[in-house]
């Protein structure tokens, strides 16, 4: 579904990405994990097209098509998905008539009849309880004056409600307690779906507790340096990252 | 002699010969009023960059431009052509004023409550003028205000209302004012005087409007009397074209325990300065001045508030908010005032701004002049622009590029809008920004 080759991103005139190369498959569920400032979050937003970042080289390639190529609105038409790891708030816009809004953006470009109000009610009403989240939260305005928690719910809530085919979650699980937690990996597993690719970039390996990892890939310093399967997270999770960054040849081998 | 010399010259020539023929000519009271806002205006010259409150809005464009006074009478409206120009929705009490004058047959007044009394000043002057000289031109302040002083110079019409007390209003006073320029470059002096007695409630709507053609300038001041405990309403809306020059006063006098809300809705005009001046003259009266301001091109909007706390236990909030386009430039000027008694005010002043391009630009100036010392005055101010992370986030949910930044800008506008509690007038305004920002023209042209 997804191919990055040799990606090489630049921000400030700084290579942040310095020859990334990733293939996810339908169906997958891919973490990518690595330390600070190692440029996970770099990855998901060039995926998702912000602009700030200078794409110098390589190529991305969503379902056969150049998705460097598209506006940050058609990837998301196309199914692209980032949860953020710092949702944007935006006073003054609400956030069900935000929700309704995307989502028909979305569903127009897929050929299908706009939702109103009324037909959009149950549907999100429906999800809210799914991520056990209170309707109160539809008349606010987006994210704004949420609690870290909150902002990351909704970022789950507006994944449900989207139904992309590609969904990144750049560290959804920080500043989550356990119950929450729990809640969104619940969110989240009831979307894998054979046609759904959904990639999860974390530092810790406790949200692939709950949400089971198919394949594991470790950036450091602008580099997958190595990937396996779920046994890596655990590896990672007790040697550290010191160990795959101070013995690259030792590391595992990517999956073919 | 120079341009502006020669301009302020044509004024006086015109004042010579409208002083004869207007309306209360006969009327001693009035004709000395008359007299000493045209002397003032004479010593005073329109004002220059170099008078503090005049300091972000160069004024040569007016005080060089020697204006003859509108022609009345002649221009002729269908009732289509009306429904075009005004703001849907006000069907029971209407006043249409083009250039300057009443026109009866476009408006509409009732029914209204026992006592209430709307019209026209004009017609007031010539048949029952024994109750105006208690409140006409005794607020606007035409001994220092030079375009005050040349509106009294030439009272003539306007609206009045007139409310006793113990009196609510259930419908706005929707008044029109609507400019028809001529072949060289006209002025009106619409002058309207409110006077709400103690325990009312009523809502004045003051609408400008243009049809297209030469320069014009719309000189207007607005005279408010709130009694006791009563609540008011005022909206201003101006619209007219990119030919017009448009300076208003509204001048409010606050009884005690009254709440008055101003709202100010400028989006038309070449160089607007809008002048909101409440008085809160009574212990413990409350208001809210409530501003949007949208300028493109090369408009030029001004915002000039003077807050004026007189007595006690008295609360006032100013909110204004500006979106600049193109090269238009925008100033938010907001004097708060708080005299040696007034102790326990509460005075609040926020002001806003969005800059949309390079060539825009704000100027904006609190200016806090306090002589009591039991006080809470609080400002702010930003200017910015429109949150490019914000847009990334919509846009990366599948909302397009433009629609994302028309979201954020309504809702940036309706901060200002949201505060307008008048529904029709709410939603028109609303309609109108939506318009502004897809940049269809919204100002009145073309007939
Ligand atoms: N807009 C930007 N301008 C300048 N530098 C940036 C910008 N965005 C990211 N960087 C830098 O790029 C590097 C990678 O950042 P990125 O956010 O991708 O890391 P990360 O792996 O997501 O880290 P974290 O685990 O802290 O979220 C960091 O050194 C960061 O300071
Ligand atoms: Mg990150």
């Amino acid at each position: 579904m997804l191919s990055v080759r040799n990606l090489h991103v630049k921000v400030g005139g700084r290579e942040i990405l310095k020859g990334v190369d990733l293939e996810v498959a339908a169906g997958e569920v891919c973490a990518i994990m690595g330390p600070n400032g190692s440029g996970k979050s770099t990855l998901a937003q060039v995926l998702a097209g912000q602009e700030t970042y200078e794409v110098t080289a390589g190529e991305v390639l969503y379902e056969g098509q150049n998705l460097l190529e598209l506006n940050p609105e058609q990837r998301a038409r196309e199914g692209v998905f980032l949860a953020f790891q710092y949702p944007v708030e935006i006073p003054g816009i609400g956030t069900a008539y935000f929700l309704r809004a995307a989502l028909n953006a979305i569903r127009k470009h897929r050929g299908l009849d706009e939702l109103d109000a009324m037909d959009f009610l149950p549907l999100i009403r429906e999800k809210l309880k799914l991520l056990e989240m209170d309707d109160a939260l539809l008349s606010r305005a987006i994210n704004e004056g949420f609690s870290g928690g909150e902002k990351k719910r909704t970022e789950i809530l507006q994944l449900a409600v989207l139904e992309p085919r590609l969904a990144i979650l750049d560290e959804t699980d920080s500043g989550l307690d356990i119950d929450a937690l729990k809640i969104v990996a619940g969110g989240v597993n009831a979307l894998r779906d054979p046609e759904r690719a959904i990639i999860i970039v974390t530092h810790y390996q406790r949200l692939l507790s709950y949400i089971v990892p198919d394949t594991v890939h470790v950036l450091v310093a602008g580099r997958i340096v190595a990937s396996g399967g779920r046994e890596l997270a655990l590896e990672l999770e007790e040697k550290g990252y010191g160990w795959v960054e101070t013995e690259p040849e030792s590391a595992v081998p990517a999956p073919a | 002699m120079s341009v502006v010399a020669q301009a302020q010259e044509s004024h006086l020539e015109t004042f010579a010969r409208f002083e004869e023929g207007a309306a209360g000519s006969d009327l001693g009271w009035l004709r000395s009023i008359r007299r000493s806002a045209m002397a003032r205006f004479s010593e005073l010259g329109f004002p220059t960059t170099h008078d503090e409150d005049w300091r972000f809005t160069n004024v040569a464009p007016i005080a060089e431009t020697p204006f003859g006074l509108a022609r009345v009478g002649g221009v002729e409206f269908t009732s289509r052509e009306l429904d075009r120009l005004r703001v849907p929705g006000f069907a029971s009490i209407r006043l249409v004023f083009v250039n300057g004058r009443y026109e009866p047959k476009l408006s509409r007044l009732g029914p209204l409550p026992a006592g209430v009394k709307v019209g026209s000043l004009a017609h007031e002057l010539a048949a029952d003028p024994g109750s105006l000289d208690e409140h006409l031109a005794r607020y606007a302040d035409y001994r220092n205000d030079a375009f005050s002083a040349l509106n009294t110079a030439f009272i003539e019409d306007g609206a009045l209302v007139r409310i006793p007390s113990r009196t609510v209003l259930e419908e706005p006073i929707y008044l029109l004012h609507i400019s028809a320029p001529g072949t060289g470059p006209t002025v009106t002096h619409p002058r309207n005087l409110i006077v709400a007695g103690d325990e009312t409630q009523a809502t004045v709507v003051e609408d400008y409007v243009s049809l297209d053609g030469e320069v014009h300038f719309s000189n207007v001041v607005t005279e408010v009397v709130v009694g006791e405990n009563s609540v008011l309403g005022h909206y201003r809306i101006e619209r007219e074209s990119g030919q017009a020059f448009h300076v208003s006063t509204l001048r409010v006098e606050q009884g005690r325990a009254s709440a008055v809300a101003s709202h100010s809705l400028l989006l038309g005009g070449a160089l607007v300065r809008n002048n909101v001046h409440p008085v809160l003259a009574g212990e413990g009266s409350d208001c809210l001045i409530n501003g949007l301001f949208m300028g493109a091109g090369q408009q030029h909007l001004d915002n000039y508030m003077k807050v004026e706390h007189a007595s006690p236990h008295c609360t006032s909030r100013q909110f204004y908010n500006g979106i600049l386009d193109g090269r238009s430039r925008g100033v938010f000027h907001g004097r708060i005032v708080v005299h040696k008694d007034a102790q326990k005010t509460d005075a609040k002043q926020t002001n806003r701004n969005l800059l949309l391009s390079e060539g825009a630009q704000i100027d904006t100036k609190p200016q806090l002049e306090i002589h009591a010392d039991d006080v809470k005055c609080t400002h702010g101010a930003t200017i910015g622009q429109v949150d490019e992370d914000a847009i990334f986030y919509l846009r990366s949910r599948g909302i397009s590029e433009a629609s994302a930044r028309d979201l954020l800008l309504e809702a940036f506008a309706g901060e200002s809008l949201e505060k307008m509690k008048e529904e029709p007038v709410r939603r028109h305004l609303e309609g109108l920004v939506r318009q502004w920002l897809r940049r269809e023209t919204v100002l009145e042209g073309a007939r």
